[in-house]
């Protein structure tokens, strides 16, 4: 009884300060959508109009998404990105959930070497090894090709792929493995009739936490895609924000235009970005 | 059963040949590259041993590049945790539209750090900057926020806590809502004040949440890049570079491949350096609770 009373109180006193959650709530929410409303105020207003970015004053004025699409290669950026994104997170899917499975069902000693030697890319930071990548590119004549950029974007991400795959398939009880060995199964037949079917909710979260990783790429854009036409999102936008720095509007109509699509995507997938950000959350 | 398992192995061949092709050699070139004087595309390379790391070692800029990234680094991982804990206890809470509050924090995550800080200069420019017209509604002089190297450091510190605060905050939610709330119920009965709660359930059940979320936001501030490149691209007078964005100018712009694959290697060796230490730190505070 007493027990019960006590926790009335508490409740109580939780819904008596309540107040105070909803000011914070709403200062954050508002600094937090603020960029995004001043980028879609800027992208609003016609060259030369010098008023406040935080207020549409003079009406919606279009132009400048039209500037951006048409006339600033938008267009173009957005088929190039959506070429490297779908190249990016196929290969990344296909081979890392092929190099999960024996990765984590066959733990010799020599995949455990495997393994950790995978998993200590992740501690490379890209662009220090810029030198011998960019050579390395040259050599091949892969500058300014989907390949060049794809490539590299994936072999970066795909040791965090590889990681979540096999934390997954270690979480498959071994059992149904094991009987299909024991029916004559082989290894290939195995992962096909056996795990894959069961690697969707993973393969979902690699391909979303991937396909936005491969759409915002820039680090190593910025070097492999020098033709303009082979531009992507991240460096046509650079293009904006570097050489008409007058022109605010366009800049900002073609940021607006990059950042509409992945959040439009966040907002219906919201739980499976989650569920990457927890997943993928390795310590060191 | 053996001949399965090698059968098995075959399927890892292609990831492995990928990444030995595009990371491995690539980094034992960028390390070869390292102890040469080379201008990153003539015929031209001259063998000059430790010459490099010597003279990376002299280079002011570089030390302001590195002073920089601890900056950046332990700067925003502190700010981020701080804040990520508080709005995780915020979001946690029983309120209507905690959830609106959870997504609309971590909604920024999917916008690149390039892109925010593009957006970033709507907010800093001198003229017409938002930041200026807010203070001047309370009468204040407009600021030219970026034209002070220490200023810029700290604005893209805060940027850079502010746009990925949400990834912590997700962290020690999924922590919060794995602690038995039986704890607290048996807390409240024998009536533990909320800070004693807080300080004796909370925390102590927390530690993984909070070993995970520090050492991943210590390595992303360590590597911050496109957000210098974005707001000041390391200006003014090379004030605000962090060591990435040093490497690209010092490869691309100053064309010293050499000393750019030096410094590169080095900031690769400190990030271990500082993950390693990080660990054992934590893994010795598990034990001692």
């Amino acid at each position: 009884m007493a027990g019960e009373k006590k926790k009335k109180e508490r409740n109580t006193f939780i819904n008596g300060t309540v107040w105070w959650k909803y000011v914070i709530s709403f200062i954050a929410v508002i600094i937090y959508l603020l960029p995004i409303w001043v980028v879609f105020v800027v992208a609003t207003k016609p060259l030369g109009d010098n008023s406040t970015r935080l207020m549409i004053t003079s009406g919606l004025f279009f132009g400048n998404f039209e500037k951006a699409l048409f006339r600033g290669n938008m267009l173009n950026a957005i088929k190039n990105s959506a070429i490297i994104t779908l190249g990016v997170t196929v290969l990344e899917v296909v081979l890392s959930a092929f190099a999960a499975y024996p990765l984590s069902r066959n733990r010799s000693r020599l995949n455990k070497f495997v393994k950790a030697a995978i998993l200590a890319v992740m501690m490379i930071p890209g662009l220090s090894i810029v030198v011998g990548v960019y050579m390395e590119l040259v050599a091949f004549h892969m500058i300014s090709t989907y390949w060049g950029i794809i490539i590299i974007t994936a072999a970066f991400g795909l040791p965090m792929c590889i990681y979540l795959y096999s934390n997954f398939i270690t979480t498959i009880p071994s059992s149904l493995d094991e009987a299909a060995a024991i029916d004559g199964a082989g290894a290939a037949q195995t992962f096909f009739r056996i795990l894959l079917p069961q690697l969707k909710p993973v393969t979902v979260t690699v391909i979303i936490m991937r396909g936005i990783g491969a759409w915002n790429e820039y680090m190593y854009s910025l070097y492999i895609l020098q033709k303009p036409a082979m531009w992507n999102v991240s460096v046509t936008i650079k293009s904006f924000f570097s050489e008409n720095l007058s022109d605010w509007g366009a800049a900002a109509a073609a940021a607006f235009l990059a950042i509409v699509p992945v959040i439009v995507i966040y907002l219906f997938l919201q739980k499976y970005f989650i569920q990457g950000q927890l997943d993928s959350a390795v310590k060191g | 059963m053996k001949k399965r398992n090698r059968r098995m192995n075959l399927f890892y061949i292609p990831a492995v040949i990928l990444l030995l092709m595009f990371i491995a050699y690539p980094f034992a070139q960028a390390i070869r590259v390292s102890f040469f004087n080379w201008n990153g595309y003539s015929q031209n390379m001259k063998f000059i041993g430790i010459d490099n790391y010597v003279k990376m070692m002299k280079d002011k800029r570089f030390w302001m590049a590195f002073r920089n990234t601890l900056v950046y680094g332990f700067g925003s991982t502190i700010l981020q945790n701080v804040m990520g804990l508080s709005f995780a206890l915020l979001v946690n809470s029983r309120f209507k539209g905690n959830n609106v509050v959870r997504t609309i924090v971590y909604m920024p995550i999917m916008i690149s750090s390039l892109i925010m800080g593009f957006i970033m200069r709507f907010f800093f420019t001198f003229d017409n900057g938002v930041l200026n017209d807010i203070i001047g509604w309370f009468g204040k002089d407009p600021v030219d926020w970026l034209a002070d190297g220490t200023r810029g450091v700290i604005i893209i510190t805060l940027i850079n806590s502010w746009h990925y605060m949400g990834s912590c905050m997700i962290i020690y939610l999924a922590g919060l809502q794995g602690i038995p709330s039986m704890y607290y119920e048996a807390a409240a009965i024998d009536g533990v004040s909320k800070w004693n709660s807080f300080r004796y359930i909370t925390l102590p059940m927390l530690i993984p949440s909070i070993q995970t979320a520090v050492i991943v936001n210590l390595i992303g501030g360590l590597k911050v890049y496109e957000g210098v490149v974005a707001l000041t691209n390391g200006g003014p007078v090379f004030r605000t570079h962090s060591i990435m964005s040093y490497v690209s100018n010092q490869y691309f712009d100053q064309e010293r491949a050499g000393l750019a694959a030096a410094i590169g290697i080095f900031n690769f060796i400190f990030i271990m350096i500082v993950s390693t230490i990080g660990n054992n730190l934590f893994a010795k505070k598990e034990v001692e609770l």
